[in-house]
């Protein structure tokens, strides 16, 4: 009988490596994907080739060859260099709007539960009010509106952001608002601030990192997605969406809109990997759903 | 029951009239001139033709007054005039609303008709091939980017193979069928114009691919979690205790209860569907609301955008109103709470 027990726990610490890999290899193998990609873009001006901008109409949509590893577009340019420059605008964008984004929503989310009454009813109904718009044509007319560019693309972004974050955070807090420790903490006559920021939000974190990372690749592909449809970045910016976008027509050069749409693919794969991985992680139930 | 539907009606209303305004404010608070977007640099540079612009489409009055004006008309059935079509924004949603509604529905077709049977095979064969398979399928449709996709196929399937036809509704040389519900597909049905039909068909089956990736994966992995989750219940053990065959639990118990979640989603992805085929109709020269609402929003054309606004809000409204009614058809539960 304890023999038994005693092979079986043998067996499970021999199996431990298959068990980890089994359940984080796909979250390791995200995390090292977004890590590959966040070096590419710190060390983008030691490791890319040329210069993103350098025009040479004699290099004409080039293929890929030992000089141009992924050819060169339709102005002679490197598409390598402009892939590893362009690694920056995405990233950035995509990191920093969620960032943001999450940041109002949560303070607007778990302000307005922990509020309650009509302050929580008007802020929910704005929440509504924004969900009520696809996000993308809602970003765009406002990008639009603002004028080319990455900071104010970014502003359209945050604009929709938001909501869902506000109400993830709100159902959240509502959560943990009923549970003993926020009484005790209470009694204990803290400050309502302390109580929200020190106490309830540490405790609710967990599904809102999860929802952070996933979200990450959401929005480089909409961010690349506006850059595509030339409200992005102000040319000769290299961003992957805009390089699509320049690629768009020349199918024969499949090179210069494919490798771009391949990076994005790559880092929104890697943040999905990493999300799954992380929630898990967090709430083994979920495992294998 | 009647009580709950009118309140949410008469809410649905006030918030699709509340996102006009939110659209409304946003668009004359920022520094982008519609005047210079439309009358180009040199017209720009004559103040008396600024001037007679902003008169003729109002954007002299103040705020209030063009949203009072853009609200009468509403209640008339007007949305006001596009400033880049220069037609009345109702005639031009009527004239590109059929085409997005044509794509977007045969894509949601398309991913019901697949996701569906692969997540409940997903589910039932679990960590096989198939579900390996399923599990490819969502995330490729969720990761790829819609402008990338559609390129790629394009470039493959149009450019290299030849095997598909290229951009747009139909073939210049075919004629298009007579209009009666702007459909081509029902359209040529009736016209029994058969060559136009096959054509038309053609043309919707890279479109209609691109579209659906991303709720074809979202289908797949709701309804493979949804099976999971209704395989762990007591009532499927009863099942195959009674002696049932493995078939009929799967069609007869398990279906049933686990799409309830699906349909919600389902809803959900058609009205997304409807209003997010800006990238699919602007890659595949697509003339509908897409394409409509993506040429508004760079020409700054405040009543096309506005216009476009209300019906995707109403759209989507009306879409999560039918949802939750369908919920109660679904799952008696939910309709006792209600009635009571």
């Amino acid at each position: 009988m304890s023999q038994a027990a005693d092979s079986a726990a043998e067996a499970w610490h021999a199996d431990r490596f298959g068990r980890w890999r089994r359940r984080f290899g796909l979250a390791a193998f995200g995390a090292a994907v977004v890590l590959m990609w966040i070096a590419i873009a710190i060390l983008a001006p030691v490791i890319a080739p040329y210069p993103f901008e350098a025009v040479d109409v004699t290099k004409r949509l080039l293929a890929p060859s030992a000089q141009h590893w992924l050819g060169t577009d339709a102005l002679g340019r490197d598409v390598l260099s402009r892939l590893i420059w362009g690694s920056r605008i995405s990233l950035f964008a995509g990191i920093v709007v969620v960032a943001i984004g999450a940041a109002l929503g949560v303070l607007i989310g778990g302000v307005a539960a922990y509020a309650g009454g009509r302050a929580e009813e008007l802020m929910m109904r704005a929440t509504d009010l924004v969900l009520c718009f696809p996000p993308i044509i809602l970003a765009m007319a406002i990008a639009a509106a603002l004028g080319i560019g990455v900071r104010n693309t970014m502003i359209a972004m945050l604009v929709v952001w938001w909501p869902k974050f506000a109400r993830l955070a709100r159902s959240l807090v509502l959560v943990q608002r009923s549970q003993e420790y926020v009484e005790a903490a209470v009694v204990m006559g803290y400050g309502s601030g302390r109580i929200l920021f020190r106490h309830i939000v540490p405790n609710a974190v967990g599904p809102l990192v999860v929802l952070v990372t996933l979200d990450v690749g959401q929005a480089i592909i909409t961010f690349a997605g506006l850059s595509f449809l030339g409200l992005g970045v102000v040319p000769p910016m290299p961003e992957w969406g805009a390089m699509v976008s320049e690629g768009r027509e020349l199918v024969d050069q499949w090179w210069v809109a494919t490798f771009p749409g391949l990076a994005i693919l790559s880092v929104v794969v890697g943040f999905n990997f990493l999300g799954d991985g992380i929630r898990d992680w967090l709430d083994p139930k979920s495992r294998r759903r | 029951m009647f009580r709950y539907l009118v309140m949410r009606v008469a809410g649905m209303a006030v918030m699709a009239l509340l996102a006009t305004l939110v659209v409304f404010l946003i668009a004359n608070q920022v520094p982008g001139d519609p005047v210079l977007a439309q009358l180009g640099d040199l017209a720009a540079s004559d103040p008396n033709m600024v001037a007679r612009y902003r008169a003729r489409w109002g954007l002299d009055r103040p705020l209030s007054e063009q949203y009072w004006i853009f609200l009468k008309g509403i209640f008339n059935g007007d949305l006001g005039v596009s400033i880049s079509t220069q037609r009345p924004v109702l005639d031009d949603i009527r004239q590109y609303a059929p085409a997005t509604v044509e794509l977007a529905t045969v894509a949601f077709l398309l991913s019901i008709a697949v996701g569906i049977p692969l997540g409940v095979l997903a589910a039932i064969r679990r960590d096989t091939w198939i579900d390996n398979l399923a599990r490819f399928i969502s995330l490729a449709g969720v990761s790829s980017p819609t402008f990338w996709l559609a390129f790629i196929m394009l470039a493959l399937f149009y450019g290299g193979l030849q095997i598909a036809p290229g951009p747009g509704r139909i073939d210049l040389s075919v004629i298009s069928p007579q209009t009666v519900t702007g459909l081509y597909l029902i359209d040529a049905a009736i016209a029994r114009d058969w060559e136009a039909w096959r054509n038309a068909a053609g043309h919707l089956v890279l479109p209609s691919i691109v579209l659906a990736s991303g709720t074809l994966g979202l289908i797949t992995r709701t309804t493979r979690a949804s099976m999971l989750e209704a395989m762990t219940q007591d009532y499927v053990r009863v099942a195959r205790a009674k002696g049932l065959r493995e078939r009929k639990i799967v069609i007869g118990h398990l279906l049933p209860n686990a799409l309830i979640p699906v349909v919600t989603l389902g809803g959900l992805a058609y009205a997304v569907l409807l209003t997010g085929a800006v990238m699919t109709e602007t890659i595949f020269s697509w003339p509908g609301l897409g394409r409509y609402t993506f040429r508004s929003a760079v020409a700054l054309d405040f009543p096309g955008i506005m216009g476009i606004t209300l019906v995707v809000a109403a759209v989507y409204l009306v879409i999560n109103l039918l949802t939750d009614l369908s919920y109660a058809l679904l799952d008696p539960r939910v309709a006792r709470e209600r009635a009571e």
